[in-house]
């Protein structure tokens, strides 16, 4: 009782004086290790853009899962959503990267918020298969509608004009990268001030306890809904990096092992906080290029094993970890993201 | 006439393999409340265990048997030392758990069969095409039918008479009330959980034509049988054939009449049952 007693002010306290005392430290070092890598390995650009974006997505998942307790498996239609609609948006409309980004965020959020409408009234396992099903559906839809989407063999063919009309896409991804890690620092401080603000106290209460947040008052569907949009939008925001980085838009950015690694990212991160989302992200995807380049299946095994591992001995990811050193060694707890 | 036969025919034999696999998961998900995304890894450890058998030179018949035992003795250890950590925990965690163990199972199975396809040779006498009525058809899958129609009927009336069943059915309704009136819970959680892997064996050796051993099975019918289960409601027999049924026929005409739709099809009448009943069609309790 007397540790509770003595923990809980004080945690109270850190956690505001920590976010006031340097504005904006996490985007700072989320910048500082990204321009550090573009240095450290100018040859792996291309992978350092792919993990980039990847760490968009799970940030945006990160969001929805980690946050507001909505378990989806289906969070990948939203990133190819986002993806194609980037892809049409630079063929059809206008080749502008940036505006075309806006158009990939805005796909991802529409979406999410018509089927988060009608999704979010069921729960549980129910609620699981009808996230999985609505990513089925779409990826059916575009793999058939090959007129618009190019069908299996991908939609490509769209040119972008230079970011911000200085910076063109070359070929060793410099442009790429550094565009991705853009936004991904600018993604991240947009949400992180969401989960700071009294939304975000909101959606963790009702990841913690649906019920106790009803009977305060709460309108929980509405706030499920709104985060389930965000989180659409920031996915979409990385698809739309995808479509334009890559210069071609696959059914993969749709399909089910898509959702399935960026939930294994976020797991081993650590899913409770932001940083989590990078971490777990950085990771798996450094692990993954090079394991898989021994044997697929070796790989398969490690990540079943990781992920068995996580749920029964580290619920809480690496963040989780970190966190318990850093309370163990300062006797703070650790920050409000 | 004789497109729509076979499509029943078809049909019925997909789903009534469909019912044998999933009707484990449903039961034990109805008990114990937990999303097992490793159940259809089961499925595919017989058939793999089943093929390893009848290549030694065994007898079919006797292969299945022995596949049947050894998955339900592998799911024992499963159930007792992984399963039972995430009793009660979210349902996530409960995903994420079960989808670590079917890669591991998809690993195994690799790095033992390979990555190919491992075929299972069928005794002679359920091959061959068969007359009924005018009508020919794979001998294949009138037997399908024979036999997955009278598991269904032998698990439904053991359920419903039988001592186990009874308790069974008070533990599907409610796990803590019947625990206070002396069933011992722990017990019928790891007698079910076995004999739901067994019977999901069973499954994917008998319908090992109809969806062939790989190693990436556990993963590529992961959602169907999910989906027949939610679709069907959690713990009722009944629910799961029909929905089994209701899917598998539903699937093969899609196949047989408007081949480019057939998986759209499948998830949007999933879709559609879960958005208008999300305790599934035959469930009780959302």
């Amino acid at each position: 009782m007397t540790r509770i007693a003595e923990t809980a002010p004080a945690a109270a306290t850190a956690g505001g004086r920590s976010a006031s005392r340097i504005p904006l430290l996490p985007e700072l070092v989320i910048a500082l290790v990204g321009v550090a890598a573009f240095y450290l390995f100018p040859s792996d650009l291309a992978l350092l853009a792919r993990i980039a974006i990847m760490a968009l997505f799970v940030l945006s998942l990160s969001l929805v899962l980690g946050q507001a307790g909505i378990a989806t498996l289906g969070h990948t239609v939203f990133l190819g959503v986002g993806a194609y609609a980037a892809g049409l948006f630079a063929m059809y409309v206008h080749p502008d990267p940036l505006i075309g980004l806006l158009a990939g965020g805005a796909a991802g959020g529409v979406l999410a918020a018509i089927t988060g409408a009608l999704l979010l009234r069921t729960h549980g396992l129910t609620f699981l298969m009808l996230t999985i099903a609505v990513a089925q559906i779409a990826y059916e839809v575009a793999n058939q509608a090959s007129w618009l989407t190019g069908g299996d063999d991908g939609l490509s063919g769209y040119m972008n004009t230079d970011v911000l009309g200085m910076f063109r896409f070359d070929l060793y991804s410099r442009t790429a990268y550094l565009y991705s890690l853009a936004v991904l620092v600018v993604s991240y401080f947009i949400i992180r001030k969401i989960v700071q603000s009294p939304f975000g106290m909101s959606i963790k209460g009702i990841r913690s306890d649906h019920t106790r947040m009803l009977a305060l008052g709460n309108n929980v569907y509405l706030q499920l809904l709104a985060t389930f949009s965000i989180g659409g939008v920031f996915a979409g925001f990385a698809g739309a990096l995808t479509a334009q980085t890559s210069q071609v838009v696959g059914l993969s950015t749709l399909s089910f092992s898509m959702s399935g690694d960026a939930l294994i990212m976020l797991i081993v991160g650590g899913s409770r906080r932001l940083p989590g989302a990078l971490v777990g992200t950085v990771v798996f995807m450094v692990i993954h290029h090079y394991a898989s380049a021994i044997n697929p299946y070796h790989w398969q095994f490690l990540i079943g094993a990781l992920l068995v591992a996580c749920v029964l001995v580290l619920p809480t990811g690496i963040m989780g970890l970190v966190d318990g050193v850093w309370t163990r060694l300062t006797g703070r707890r650790a920050p409000n993201d | 006439m004789s497109t729509l036969i076979s499509i029943l025919i078809d049909g019925v034999s997909y789903g009534v393999v469909l019912f044998v696999i999933a009707v484990g998961l449903s039961i034990t998900m109805g008990l114990m409340r937990v999303v097992n995304m490793a159940h259809s890894g089961f499925a595919m450890m017989g058939g793999f265990a089943a093929a390893a058998i009848v290549a030694m030179g065994v007898r079919f018949e006797i292969a299945t048997v022995l596949a049947v035992l050894i998955v339900a003795a592998i799911s024992l250890p499963v159930e007792r030392l992984l399963m039972r950590r995430v009793y009660g925990k979210s349902e996530l965690e409960q995903a994420l758990l079960t989808i670590g163990l079917v890669y591991i199972v998809i690993a195994g199975c690799n790095s033992l069969f390979g990555a190919t396809v491992t075929s299972l040779t069928f005794p002679s006498y359920v091959t061959g095409p068969i007359t009924i009525l005018g009508h020919t058809a794979a001998k294949y899958r009138i037997v399908l039918i024979g036999i997955g129609s009278l598991l269904a009927l032998l698990l439904w009336f053991f359920l419903e008479r039988s001592d186990f069943g009874l308790k069974v059915r008070a533990a599907v309704d409610n796990a803590a009330t019947a625990q206070t009136l002396g069933i011992n819970t722990s017990r019928l959680y790891a007698v079910a959980f076995a004999a739901g892997a067994g019977m999901a064996a069973l499954g994917g050796v008998l319908g090992s034509q109809l969806m062939p051993m790989e190693p990436s099975y556990a993963l590529k019918y992961l959602i169907l049988v999910l989906a027949v289960v939610t679709v069907g409601g959690l713990g009722t027999i009944g629910g799961t054939f029909a929905a089994a049924l209701l899917l598998g026929i539903l699937d093969t005409a899609a196949k047989y009449l408007l081949p480019e739709i057939a998986s759209t099809a499948f998830y949007l009448v999933m879709f559609l049952v879960l958005i208008v009943r999300p305790q599934g069609l035959f469930g009780r309790t959302a």
